[in-house]
């Protein structure tokens, strides 16, 4: 008799633990040929919440660790990606990308993770300046990060779009919540699997499913979040913006009835990292 | 020498103070020089002055005498269209065109012609709005020229602001600066727009025209191609113009963050991009190690340079209990010696209140921190019999829900808080929507960066307050705004970067 499977049930990772919903909704998902792979959380306004409050507490710690130690939990991140590349690609796949073009997505997400890696104690001195002022002060200018991001992710490449959003936000010490991409949230969901294990502190990235009609209006009002970095549609991106008016928050996004090339090399880098800090000038005296 | 001698006291003696009474009054010393105002100011439209469309126009009232000035043009949404067309016409045939390096020497040019007319510029500043002449003679003009000499030099340098990527100018971006700083606002505005290969709509605010026209006439005898520069005048309606047209593809606001809501909210459905530098609350910290001759100096510079106008005004002290009595001593005898008066003589420190409304709002919530229990000092002194003045005001047994510890009072009103641990300091500080700038006053320079770090400001002055410069980045965190003004940041907020 041949062996019964494990099915898996996937959750969300959000605090540094795998939760369901808290409303108990989940979602049917299926594979490119229609037949049913799982259910998956279909998260609430609630459940923002909740996450946002978990990234609010882990992203003050995660922000004080030295730019070295970032960049090796980062780096740490893109060996267990690498370990289970093979997994990540089978869940590229599901949703009927091609083998070889997912491979290359998984691929390009690991080195993506790489590349933020060695960003974390570099961008400041790209970034930040010293001010040749006239006067006897010593005025510099450096970054800051600026709490906690909401991230909304892209429908297409589903593995490489979502982390080119949380990547330079992570970066540079944020905490970040983020809204998969509604069409194949699969591989984000397995994301989190491996963020669990990367010594990234709990709490600092935090991942939800669920219908983006439902979470955007929620990310748009939630005074916690100071930026939102993300993919929307004009709709969407009206509703985002009315809602920043009320805490003065930054929005960093992008359309998405303009395709994106997400494997371009103009899809990473420091100006992605500079859309989501602060600049700090302080002013010290020089003298005796 | 004894040992007891030796012994330093624990507190400080209380300084010696000077009482001259009445024996030994000024002079009045008014600057004379002619500030050459026009009877009437037309729009800067395309390189010539033009009248509104529907040819309305307003006196602009000198808050010191309530006499007319001068009769400024009110642009409605018509000649708001033709200042953006022009705009967008220079961009297109003129200023996109144009070498780096040339745009910098017309700002060069600029920032020389501002110089030799800073006495002028200096003069009708003060009369438009209030502030004492030797602020505006000894900071805002040259500050204004500052900010083109730094700028002119990067027009032909900007590749170094984003390596590898490429950068363009927006096109036509659209300025809406506020009455507190008219022609240095207008600066931090322009140069840098201008050094980025952008050309430039600009709305100075209703009662502070004079100098943005002037700066006009500045642009035509620098030769400044026709529509790169030009300056619309009129109330909010204006300004909404300005910020809606379709022609305008960026929109920097500086003014008070109901209004940067109302912007933000009108332009929830475009993808203009946009930078905003709006109000503040900040702290001014001062630790019991601090030499306390210079914070109270610099405290009182915090919130009284330019009648506490500014939006990063230190309008909150935080004082260590242990100086605080000392502190506030030496604050009362200071602001006794204030001079309330005619803005033009040059040793008045605190000129007029901008407007009756400012005036009206300061009333207001000074009433409303007396109604909540706290007590109100002011140094007594006689207010000019015309115009609008306001005495130096400081505000003792504050606290932090008080609406004069969270709400902007924008006027000379100091309200003074205690603490005991650098941790309440900054819990204190940061206790506000607003993240514009703090100072902190102590002898150790661990402590500064300490403070640097954990408070939540976008600009930290230690043991000084109120300093500027174009090289050095300005802007808030919070509700004070988003984008950067100054230095190699501000710059790259007017370029498109792919």
């Amino acid at each position: 008799m041949p062996r019964l499977t494990i099915t898996k049930t996937p959750k969300c990772y959000v605090g540094g633990a795998f939760i369901r919903s808290e409303s108990g909704r989940v979602t049917e998902l299926k594979d490119a040929s229609g037949a049913f792979f799982a259910n998956i959380p279909r998260c609430s306004r609630k459940d923002l919440r909740n996450a946002v409050e978990a990234a609010a507490k882990a992203g003050p710690g995660w922000a004080k660790r030295t730019a070295f130690n970032r960049g090796q939990i980062l780096y740490r991140l893109a060996e267990m990606m690498e370990s289970r590349n093979g997994e990540l690609t089978d869940a590229i796949a599901l949703g009927g990308a091609s083998r070889s073009s997912a491979a290359r997505e998984a691929a390009a997400a690991i080195d993506r993770v790489v590349h933020y890696a060695g960003w974390t104690d570099k961008y400041e001195q790209v970034l930040g300046s010293v001010n040749p002022v006239a006067s006897p002060h010593f005025s510099f200018t450096v970054t800051e990060p600026m709490g906690v991001i909401g991230v909304i992710a892209p429908d297409e490449a589903p593995l490489l779009g979502l982390l080119s959003l949380v990547l330079p936000a992570v970066t540079s010490g944020n905490g970040v919540v983020a809204l998969a991409g509604a069409a194949q949230p699969y591989p984000s969901l397995l994301l989190g699997e491996m963020l669990a294990v990367s010594d990234l502190p709990g709490g600092v990235v935090n991942l939800l499913t669920g219908f983006r009609s439902e979470l955007i209006p929620a990310f748009a009002t939630h005074e916690h979040l100071r930026a939102l970095s993300g993919v929307a549609d004009p709709e969407e991106r009206r509703t985002l913006r009315l809602g920043a008016a009320e805490s003065i928050r930054r929005l960093h996004l992008r359309r998405a009835e303009e395709p994106v090339d997400w494997f371009a090399d103009s899809m990473q880098g420091v100006e992605e990292i500079r859309a989501l800090i602060e600049f700090k000038t302080t002013w010290h005296p020089v003298g005796a | 020498m004894p040992a007891a001698a030796r012994k330093t006291p624990a507190r400080p003696n209380p300084a010696r103070e000077l009482v001259f009474g009445s024996l030994w009054e000024y002079d009045p010393a008014p600057e004379t020089a002619d500030p050459r105002l026009k009877r009437r100011y037309d729009l800067f439209i395309n390189g010539r002055f033009v009248p509104p469309r529907k040819g309305r126009y307003l006196p602009s009232i000198n808050p010191a005498t309530e006499a007319r000035l001068a009769e400024i043009a009110q642009a409605d949404a018509s000649d708001v269209d033709a200042a953006c067309k022009a705009a967008h016409k220079a961009f297109t045939q003129v200023w996109s065109r144009m070498p780096g390096q040339e745009r910098g020497k017309y700002l060069y040019r600029i920032a020389r012609l501002l110089q030799d007319h800073a006495r002028e510029l200096a003069v009708a500043e003060t009369l438009d709005g209030g502030k004492p002449i030797k602020e505006s003679r000894d900071f805002d003009v040259p500050m204004a020229a500052a900010h083109f000499f730094y700028h002119a030099g990067w027009a032909d340098k900007l590749e170094h602001l984003a390596s590898g990527r490429s950068l363009a100018p927006h096109g036509v971006v659209g300025q809406v600066i506020p009455w507190n700083f008219p022609l240095l606002m207008l600066a931090w505005k322009i140069a840098p727009a201008l050094a980025a290969g952008n050309c430039v709509v600009l709305k100075p605010a209703e009662t502070t025209s004079i100098t943005a026209l002037k700066f006009g006439e500045i642009c035509q005898e620098a030769g400044l191609p026709d529509g790169v520069v030009n300056i619309v005048s009129g109330a909010g309606e204006t300004g909404a113009a300005v910020v809606r047209h379709p022609l305008v593809s960026k929109v920097a606001f500086t003014g008070s963050t109901e209004v940067g809501r109302l912007i933000l909210r009108s332009l929830a459905d475009t993808e203009k991009k946009l930078t905003l530098e709006l109000g503040g609350k900040a702290a001014n910290i001062v630790f019991e190690d601090a030499p306390l001759d210079q914070a109270v100096e610099g405290v009182v510079n915090g919130i009284f340079f330019n009648q506490g106008h500014v939006c990063c005004a230190g309008s909150r002290l935080l004082v260590q209990e242990g100086v605080a009595d000392e502190v506030f001593a030496r604050l009362k005898r200071r602001i006794a010696v204030l001079r309330v008066g005619d803005p033009l003589d040059k040793n008045t420190d605190l000129g007029a209140i901008h407007s009756a409304e400012q005036l009206d709002k300061i009333n207001e919530l000074v009433k409303s921190g007396v109604e909540e229990g706290a007590v109100k000092h002011d140094n007594g002194c006689r207010l000019p019999a015309k115009g609008w003045f306001f005495r130096p005001t400081l505000f003792t047994g504050v606290s932090m829900s008080h609406r004069i510890a969270r709400e902007e009072i924008f006027g000379p009103v100091l309200s003074i808080l205690t603490f005991r641990t650098l941790e309440e300091a900054v819990e204190k500080a940061n206790n506000t929507r607003y993240g514009l700038s703090a100072g902190v006053w102590t002898d150790k320079g661990s402590r500064i960066l300490k403070m640097s770090t954990l408070l939540k400001a976008g600009v930290v002055w230690a043991n000084t307050y109120h300093k500027f410069d174009p090289t050095s980045p300005f802007g808030g965190f919070k509700e004070s705004g988003f984008g950067r003004e100054g230095g190699k940041q501000g710059l790259l907020d007017y370029l498109k970067v792919a």
